[in-house]
């Protein structure tokens, strides 16, 4: 029983990315924070528009930097293991895990987080269609949601075709299905995902 | 994580020179498996070359009208690419089938090659399994075998490789590029890339030590039509049970490489001859010798069907 139940704990074993198990094993820690180390490395990028520098243990990763380093807590970890998207941040325009990538590996880049596209007052049109269609519960995996939305939409605006793009060589027509295949990346543990596509779909003007 | 230094590299024959003159020093491109491997402590290096400084991600015509793709082409950059999508469409497929949009928008093309295995046995590190720890046994062999190797497998190992882009490439007769701490390059037949795991299954590639992938080749077009099929317990983000990369002539001939079901990219060249024989006569070469477990003999089943089902999708008689 015990063998099973390791296996059954492991993210591995369920196929690539299941965030209800992944995220059930045990709070993951946060990257060491010396930032004296022998190791440590100097590293500077843009983040929301503001040049940043910082020494870090080579070990912290972009994820750790933006919440532990800069106290920019709106970009949120779940399974810390590239698996739930909850991470996600736009690095130079491209949406990825943050978690999954070393802040040192970033000198020079330009990331963009939750706090970066919108505020309360001033919210991001995909802010304000998820908060129209109540595209989330308990709202933890949200940042992460809005940020890889975002980038969908560009992605889909520059033909970038996806699992599901029947025809490589046309333009690619928005639709739901497109959009549920490349939001596959973003686990929402409550299940807002008919909301969370409703205000994605908002955002192309219904013509999804 | 273990704690490591870290440099970023300056050129490509810097890179290698790097690698091979420290212990345990390893390349990061993407980062996408060896920071997952790096907190599960299953991989441990001590010194991590940053790789992508370097200007290895261009994608250029070669002189015979084939590919060039440099090895840190971003797997989102290679699926998009106009030439990839008009001439060798099963790897644009491959490429969408795999992961999520935020991973293949960092991993490359030389890391996807290199991604190890998602054995479970692999990933608990209390488990004995020879390819994490030589000698210390395969606890998968009488184990969870759903995920795992029908064929080409080993008393030692029954990991499968787990990319689809690799799958692809095998069926477009790919070529690996690479460059050492001397400045040498040589071009590796993908088709002799990936080692048989035999009883040592922690050495999984023709790489020498320090030696860096710098680009992948593909010859000029063959034509045909370019399927890849993808079977898998969710439809989207999961890993393949079996997935075919198949590029089929008019003629009923072709190239088809099977993933899923193996240490690596499964291709016989006899299966590609008996293909216009139909899809029983290609898998049962492909699949000659085969070793299945308890939990994963349905593979057999299911690739012979899905290879049927790209078979017929290429005459037209099915959608996609």
């Amino acid at each position: 029983m015990l063998m099973a139940a390791n296996l059954a704990a492991n993210p591995a074993f369920h196929g690539q990315r299941d965030l209800t198990v992944g995220a059930a094993i045990a709070l993951p820690e946060a990257t060491p924070a010396p930032a004296q180390g022998e190791n440590a490395q100097t590293v500077s990028f843009e983040v929301n528009g503001q040049r940043r520098a910082l020494k870090l243990d080579p070990r912290t990763t972009l994820l750790d930097a933006l919440r532990e380093h800069l106290g920019l807590t709106g970009t949120k970890k779940g399974c810390d293991l590239g698996q739930c998207g909850a991470c996600t941040v736009l690095l130079d325009g491209r949406r990825i895990n943050s978690c999954l990538t070393l802040a040192v590996m970033h000198e020079g880049c330009a990331i963009t987080t939750i706090e970066g596209l919108g505020s309360p007052e001033h919210m991001h049109p995909m802010q304000e269609a998820f908060v129209r269609h109540d595209g989330f519960q308990c709202g933890y995996c949200t940042p992460g949601q809005i940020c890889s939305a975002v980038a969908v939409r560009e992605e889909i605006s520059r033909g970038i075709p996806s699992h599901v793009t029947a025809d490589l060589k046309a333009p690619i027509a928005p639709s739901k299905d497109e959009i549920r295949e490349r939001m596959s990346g973003n686990i929402c543990r409550c299940g807002a995902y008919s909301n969370i596509e409703d205000a994605i779909v908002e955002t192309f003007g219904g013509q999804a | 994580m273990r704690p490591f230094t870290y440099e970023r590299a300056s050129t490509p024959q810097a890179a290698a020179a790097a690698a091979a003159a420290q212990a345990n020093a390893k390349f990061i491109a993407g980062g996408t498996n060896l920071l997952d491997l790096m907190k599960h402590e299953i991989e441990t290096p001590a010194h991590l070359i940053d790789i992508n400084p370097l200007e290895l991600d261009a994608i250029e015509d070669t002189q015979d009208g084939g590919l060039r793709i440099g090895a840190l082409v971003r797997n989102t950059d290679l699926a998009a690419h106009p030439r990839v999508r008009r001439d060798y469409s099963v790897l644009t497929r491959a490429l969408v089938a795999g992961a999520s949009g935020q991973l293949r928008n960092m991993a490359t093309t030389a890391g996807n090659l290199l991604q190890r295995t998602r054995c479970p046995y692999f990933y608990d590190v209390n488990m004995a399994c020879n390819k994490r720890r030589p000698g210390s046994g395969c606890s998968a062999l009488d184990g969870l075998s759903r995920q795992l190797a029908v064929v080409g497998v080993s008393d030692a190992c029954i990991a499968t490789h787990p990319g689809d882009m690799p799958v692809a490439l095998r069926a477009l007769d790919a070529r690996v590029e690479t460059v050492n701490a001397q400045g040498e390059t040589r071009s590796i037949a993908l088709a002799d890339f990936y080692r048989p795991p035999a009883d040592t299954p922690d050495r999984e590639n023709a790489l020498a030590a320090g030696e860096l992938i710098t680009a992948v080749t593909l010859p000029p077009p063959a034509g045909g039509v370019h399927i890849y099929r993808k079977t898998r317990d969710r439809a989207s983000y999961a890993f393949a049970l079996v997935s075919v990369a198949a590029i089929v002539r008019e003629d009923g001939g072709g190239a088809v490489a099977v993933g899923g079901v193996a240490p690596m990219p499964w291709r016989k060249p006899e299966a590609d001859a008996a293909l216009a024989q139909g899809a029983g006569a290609a898998a049962e070469i492909l699949f000659a010798g085969a070793r299945p477990r308890r939990d994963n003999s349905f593979k057999l089943a299911l690739a012979a069907r899905a290879l049927d089902a790209v078979l017929r999708e290429a005459k037209g008689l099915e959608a996609r």
